[in-house]
């Protein structure tokens, strides 16, 4: 395949006939899915304040290494990331595996897709093991608004380096004059697009606008997404893949006694500047900021069964997809609009082929949006390359135990929370059929990005 | 959880204080260590037949003994001058009237004041029956009276503890039965520190002691036990010595306390369960997990309880009914399942937590009493169903223990009840993990239906 250059013209419109060769190719053989783990996500600034990245994802690791009797053991890898991170966390996930009762000799290493982190790890490792690079590893992300960096401003930063290079005490004086009071002011981290300026809550009001989605509707899917989350908990879905930390058993953005109307008394805070629309996205449908980690942990068939280790699911296949947000006319979400038909195509599935939906809900909106987009004839036609609208996802199928409106979104760790959840719901279907179960995970990222991916009951 | 005052009765200048006072000094106890010896100075054998005929049944402990490595004398005057007693065992097996009993605990009298610290007495006799003839039965039964009141006048962390012979082993000498041999060892050793003032009634033939000093070492090598109420005090020192011992352990509590949990399982390289064992199928989550997992589930430990104390008068649902319903209710319903499923492994074992309140009582907690009294039923009645499979099911009864819960109990309060029993403080979980392992392990396969108290010899109660 040969890289295209993404142009205004092709805007995020990646055609499905690039990308062929479905599922493993020659010689790969099965990853799967053992289970996960993870700790409680908490609403920014409340109970994990002061923790840092490394305590969580060590604690969330530890809890998978005590579900799974993982002490001692030597993994294949480890692979995770966080997005706000301070420069110190160069190597975050190794020393997180070092604190663990990992056996200190597994490998590890950083990496990071926005809020697709979680997602991309899994697919990391998932590609190893299908390879034969390693029998076993875990997948995972971790995030704290809590404890983010705050860098010191450009200015400063400069002048501090000056200072640091000079070797007399008049090149040091020189560099301090350099400093304007301007400068002293503290950068503190910003989740808002780099190229535009604009948050993340600001482009999807565009493209909820764009595609005219209403409040109601938003309201109606962020009371769905908590109480299907809290209904899980109740019946104790949840027991094997949440370990509570520091006196949180839950997420503790659950609301399980709010209601439409209690949503519909919040004011909107995005959008409210966009002419000729009525602003509809609110804190309420709309996710918080997030402190959490979670982790998977994926194996080899060969792996588990030495072990006597469950096999949830199989991770099929998995992709990627980037739109022109910047000068193109996609919206910064829409991504995985994209992503979800390039990947059914090659595997051969239809919508209505998959049991569960996993689309994560960085707003109602996204998911909205993302519906709207694939009913849509036009869309589906001058966008995907198809003969009409892609389809229509059952909406009993979506986000059934919630999504990230409930229980929050840490962003790394929001992909390794989706990986795990569906594991277990196409494990418990498969269980209760008979029948092989499929879950399509969709995850929208910052910078444009979108990865879906799809887990078989195994 | 720290008994500051056991601390300054025994070191320093508080220490010659407290002794010019006569305060009550409580020893500190020899606890155990791997590869510690197991009983420290010479031990001292005694018979009921000492003065006549026949000696079996002495001969038989004393070789045992040697055979374990111990300095065995058979004569009081046998002991160098300036040392001291590790251990006096008296065989009263061979009793036949109250006056058999003089020869043996007299001569046993006469070496009390030169018992070490932390010394051990342990009787050996036969149980009274009603078919005994009643002078026989007297006999035997004197030994019980005699035992619980001298334990109570040993000092210094001395402990004293009967083995009693059921009547199905009427016509062996006990010896060869590997329970006698098992609850022997168990008695000398530092780890019964707390156990004091008990008798245990070994039933049958059943079970198997290990071969050597490895095998002693390691007596739940291949065993996989499920502990509930892991997460924390007692029930996580449970997973420790049965992890030490050398079994795989399934570490079991409520979703709630799951980082607790996952920290001990991890120290036991064992694995994590979360789950509510009043969930309905609680036993077959915990059999699917144990066998799954690890192929295998031979020690079930019913740890996980709760207090919500109340006087009666002031009592209601709330308070009496979650109490009843983890404590007893939900232990009944995994027997229930463990036993229906037929996949426990050969001999199993179920250890299951009673407590002295159920026992002697205590104001303030009709409920918790009701449970764990109720914990003592259900042992005696689910022990003639476990012994088909060669299992067994005994329950064992903390008495003050050091934990997190009684750490709360008021100053004053807390000081008067870690002193009201004969070894003068309160225990430490670790005390009753090691009672637990020895009554889950393959050499305890004889005692069966049993309640074996880890209280220092509390002051009430039997």
């Amino acid at each position: 395949m040969t890289p295209r250059r993404t142009t205004r013209q092709d805007a995020g419109d990646n055609p499905p006939p690039d990308r062929s060769a479905p599922g493993p190719g020659p010689g790969a053989r099965d990853a799967v899915v053992v289970g996960g783990n993870r700790i409680p996500f908490a609403r920014a600034g409340g109970a994990y304040a002061g923790v840092s990245n490394q305590e969580m994802l060590t604690a969330a690791l530890d809890g998978l290494v005590a579900r799974f009797g993982l002490q001692g053991e030597v993994l294949g890898e480890v692979a995770a990331g966080a997005v706000m991170k301070h420069s110190k966390d160069f190597n975050l996930v190794r020393e997180s595996v070092l604190g663990s009762a990992l056996d200190p000799r597994t490998p590890a290493y950083d990496l990071q897709q926005a809020c697709a982190t979680g997602l991309e790890a899994t697919i990391a490792v998932a590609n190893k093991i299908r390879l034969g690079q390693v029998e076993s590893g875990v997948a995972g992300g971790v995030d704290t608004i809590s404890d983010a960096p705050i860098a010191v401003s450009p200015g400063l930063r400069r002048a501090l380096l000056a200072a640091g290079n000079a070797k007399t005490f008049q090149q040091r004086l020189k560099a301090f004059a350099s400093v304007r009071t301007s400068d002293l002011k503290p950068d503190a981290p910003r989740v808002d697009e780099p190229r535009t300026g604009l948050s993340m809550g600001e482009h999807q009001a565009v493209t909820t606008a764009r595609w005219g989605v209403t409040r109601e509707a938003q309201d109606e899917l962020a009371l769905a997404s908590h109480q299907h989350l809290a209904a899980a908990y109740e019946a104790g879905f949840f027991d094997d893949l949440v370990t509570p930390f520091r006196g949180l058993a839950r997420d503790n953005n659950l609301r399980s006694d709010t209601s439409l109307e209690k949503l519909a008394a919040l004011r909107p805070v995005y959008g409210k500047t966009l002419a000729g629309t009525t602003p509809s996205m609110t804190a309420g449908n709309s996710t918080p900021l997030t402190d959490g980690a979670s982790t998977v942990l994926l194996a080899s068939r060969e792996w588990a069964a030495e072990r006597s280790l469950p096999v949830l699911a199989k991770v099929v296949d998995a992709d990627t997809a980037a739109v022109d947000f910047v000068h193109g006319d996609e919206g910064l979400l829409m991504a995985p609009a994209y992503a979800v038909p390039r990947l059914l195509a090659r595997n051969g599935l239809t919508l209505d082929d998959i049991d569960f939906f996993e689309i994560h809900e960085a707003f109602a909106s996204t998911v909205l949006t993302t519906l709207a987009a694939w009913e849509d004839d036009t869309f589906g036609r001058e966008r995907l390359g198809l003969d009409g609208a892609f389809g229509t996802v059952d909406r009993a199928r979506l986000n059934v135990v919630g999504s990230s409106v409930a229980a929050g979104h840490p962003f790394a760790a929001t992909g390794g929370r989706i990986v795990a959840t569906a594991a277990k719901l196409v494990a418990q279907r498969a269980a209760e059929t008979g029948r092989p179960a499929r879950a399509l995970i969709s995850v929208c990222a910052a910078g444009g990005l979108g990865v879906a991916a799809i887990l078989e009951s195994a | 959880m720290t008994d500051t005052y056991l601390k300054l009765v025994n070191a320093g200048s508080t220490k010659t204080l407290a002794k010019k006072l006569g305060l009550p000094r409580p020893a500190v106890l020899r606890r155990f260590v791997p590869g510690q010896p197991l009983v420290v100075g010479p031990t001292l054998v005694l018979g009921s037949a000492d003065h006549g005929a026949p000696r079996d049944a002495t001969d038989a402990v004393a070789r045992l003994l040697v055979a374990w490595g111990l300095d065995v004398r058979r004569d009081p005057a046998q002991l160098e001058d300036g040392a001291r007693w590790g251990a006096v065992v008296v065989v009263l097996t061979e009793v036949e009237t109250p006056t058999d009993l003089s020869s043996a605990l007299l001569a046993l009298g006469s070496t009390l004041r030169t018992l070490a610290p932390s010394g051990r007495v342990v009787t050996l006799s036969r149980a009274a029956t009603e078919s005994d003839v009643p002078a026989v039965a007297a006999a035997r039964h004197g030994v019980d009276g005699a035992l619980r009141s001298l334990a109570k006048e040993l000092r210094g962390g001395a402990t004293g503890n009967g083995i009693v012979l059921g009547p199905d082993l009427a016509g062996t000498d006990g010896l060869g039965v590997p329970s006698v041999a098992a609850a022997l060892r168990f008695f000398l050793s530092a780890k019964s520190a707390f156990v004091d003032g008990q008798l245990v009634t070994v039933g049958s033939s059943a079970g198997t002691v290990p071969s050597d000093d490895a095998g002693w070492g390691a007596p739940l090598a291949g065993k996989v036990a499920v502990v509930t109420g892991a997460a924390r005090g007692i029930g996580a020192q449970i997973a420790r010595v049965l992890a030490r011992d050398g079994a795989t352990v399934v570490c079991v509590d409520v979703p709630p306390a799951g980082d607790a949990l996952a920290k001990v399982a991890n120290a036991v390289r064992g694995t994590a369960l979360q789950l509510d064992i009043t969930a309905d199928d609680a036993g077959t989550r915990i059999l699917d997990h144990a066998v799954g997992r690890h192929g295998r589930l031979d020690i079930v430990v019913h740890n996980a309880g709760i207090t919500r104390d109340k006087l009666l008068a002031n009592m209601t649902s709330d308070t009496w009914d979650p109490v009843l319903a983890v404590n007893i209710t939900a232990q009944l319903r995994m027997n229930e399942q463990l036993l229906a499923s037929g996949r426990l492994a050969d001999a199993p074992r179920i250890v299951s937590l009673a407590s002295t309140s159920g026992i002697a009582g205590n104001r303030g907690q009709t409920n918790y009493a009701a449970s764990k009294a109720g914990v003592i039923g259900m042992a005696r009645a689910t022990a003639p169903l476990m012994a088909p499979l060669g299992g067994t099911v005994n329950a064992v009864a903390p008495g003050f223990i050091e934990t997190e819960m009684t750490a709360k109990i008021p100053a004053v309060t807390r000081q008067v009840a870690r002193r009201l029993n004969a070894l003068q403080q309160g225990g430490l979980p670790v005390d009753v993990a090691e009672t637990i392992a020895f009554l889950a392990s393959p050499a305890a396969g004889g005692i069966n239906g049993e309640v074996v108290r880890v209280c220092g010899q509390n002051l009430v109660g039997r």
